[in-house]
């Protein structure tokens, strides 16, 4: 299994990159860090006439602060993203997510930007900015927009990116210290897909939920946002919280499939049981039976 | 379809090349710089057969291309034992545990396991386990591995 040949490219800018993609008209692909892409050149499901290998431009890389909100450049490696102490300290559930993203080997070469802009409904990096509420930044020859997480997705490996846009910032904004965190998957063995699995953030505040992110991986055709759940979260006090009602909310927002690994049955009962004990456990509350 | 010169250091030594745009690194290493000790598994990136050390990380090196490699250093299996046949501690322990039968898998473990003890890191059997679930065994089984593992963690196998 070879890839069908190719031409690549390792620009040093965006702007350069930029201009190869709008230049390929369609035809190019970028490459980050080829965890996914390389098997699917390999086995030649995707046969691009030019790659346009992002790694080199120093502009993608890395963590910073901006304002109320900490920018991943999309090309920081996973590995890197684990060892951070900038997302230790503001993203922690990401941080944890990111534990889960594929083996030790791939985090090695995989990137955080690389897995959000590729849309696999079942990886955690694109859940994860939905339910932190990240915004996506996107550049082309065109020009420079933004777009929210929960709008970015459209189906399985299917944006709103065109062939001509990069991915150049993922902005996640501030949530406040002391949160709670939410992260929980099911997979057949360590680093497969998840079958089923969440990830959330709340805020607590004078006793009361003042803001809730909640969003699915696995559970349907893209990350799915629990906004039902999300609005029916909010001013309620952690201790008394009915967390039944909840998971049934969470469910509904959900759209599972069947196939050779789990139905949708299954991924239903499961996610419902997971999310319930996480919420219960996250929230100091006793699970009912 | 392009072909790039590519220069790289292959187990402390100087290597230049050239590799078309879609060779993967792991040909590249077999093929043009003749290391047959990169096994090429499913070549997709599943069987971790193919793991060498790119910059002190361990690597699946069928899911990297030759040219991103130019100016890297590069470990593989071969670079492991000590010039005059000393084994390394990784190997050495694989050995005393039995952890390999057929051999094909084991170029990959044992890259793995160097990169994470390398400098004489000592992580915990629980990151050492945790990262041989990036290979595929199919003859010998877990158990010799998950052993050598927690003789190289300092715990008793």
């Amino acid at each position: 299994m070879k890839p069908a040949p190719f031409d690549y490219e390792a620009p040093a800018s965006i702007e350069a990159a930029c201009a190869l993609l709008a230049e390929a008209g369609g035809g190019a692909t970028v490459l980050a860090g080829g965890q996914t892409l390389m098997p699917l050149l390999a086995l030649r499901m995707s046969q691009p006439f030019i790659l346009v290998d992002i790694n080199k431009i120093p502009a993608l890389h890395g963590v910073a602060r901006t304002g109320n909100a900490t920018r991943i450049g999309p090309a920081t490696k996973q590995c890197e993203g684990l060892e951070n102490p900038l997302l230790a300290e503001h993203l922690p559930v990401l941080v944890q997510a990111l534990r889960h993203v594929g083996h030790h080997q791939t985090r090695n070469r995989g990137t955080i930007g690389g897995s959000i802009a590729l849309g696999e409904p079942a990886a955690e990096m694109p859940a994860t900015a939905v339910a932190l509420g990240a915004e996506i930044e996107i550049a082309s020859i065109r020009g420079r927009r933004r777009v929210k997480a929960e709008d970015f997705y459209l189906g399985p490996y299917l944006t709103v990116l065109e062939p001509d846009e990069l991915v150049v910032g993922i902005d996640y904004p501030d949530w406040p210290k002391g949160h709670i965190t939410l992260f929980r998957e099911l997979a057949q063995r360590p680093g497969d897909f998840a079958l089923v699995g969440f990830v959330g953030a709340l805020a607590v505040e004078g006793g009361k939920i003042t803001r809730a992110g909640l969003a699915w991986f696995g559970m349907g055709p893209t990350p799915i946002k629990a906004r039902q759940a999300e609005a029916a979260l909010l001013g309620q006090a952690p201790a008394t919280l009915d967390v039944p009602a909840i998971a049934a909310l969470a469910l509904a927002d959900t759209a599972p499939f069947d196939d050779h690994h789990a139905s949708a049955e299954y991924r239903r009962i499961v996610g419902k049981r997971l999310f319930s004990r996480t919420l219960c456990a996250a929230l100091g509350q006793k699970e009912a039976a | 379809m392009s072909t790039h010169s590519i220069t790289l250091t292959i187990n402390g030594r100087r290597y230049a090349g050239t590799a078309e745009s879609r060779h993967t690194l792991s040909d590249f290493l077999r093929v043009e710089a003749g290391y047959t000790g990169v096994h090429v598994g499913c070549e997709h990136g599943v069987c971790g057969a193919c793991t060498v050390i790119v910059d002190g990380k361990a690597v699946r090196s069928c899911l990297m291309l030759a040219v991103q490699a130019d100016g890297a250093a590069v470990t593989t299996a071969e670079g492991l034992a000590a010039p005059d046949g000393t084994l390394h501690p990784v190997q050495q322990a694989l050995r005393d545990e039995h952890a390999l039968q057929c051999g094909f898998c084991t170029p990959g473990v044992l890259m793995t396991l160097a990169a994470l003890t390398a400098n004489d890191a000592k992580p915990d059997e629980e990151a050492l386990t945790a990262a041989l679930s990036g290979h595929i065994c199919r003859c010998t089984g877990y158990q010799g591995l998950r052993r050598a593992a927690r003789r190289l963690a300092g715990a008793k196998p």
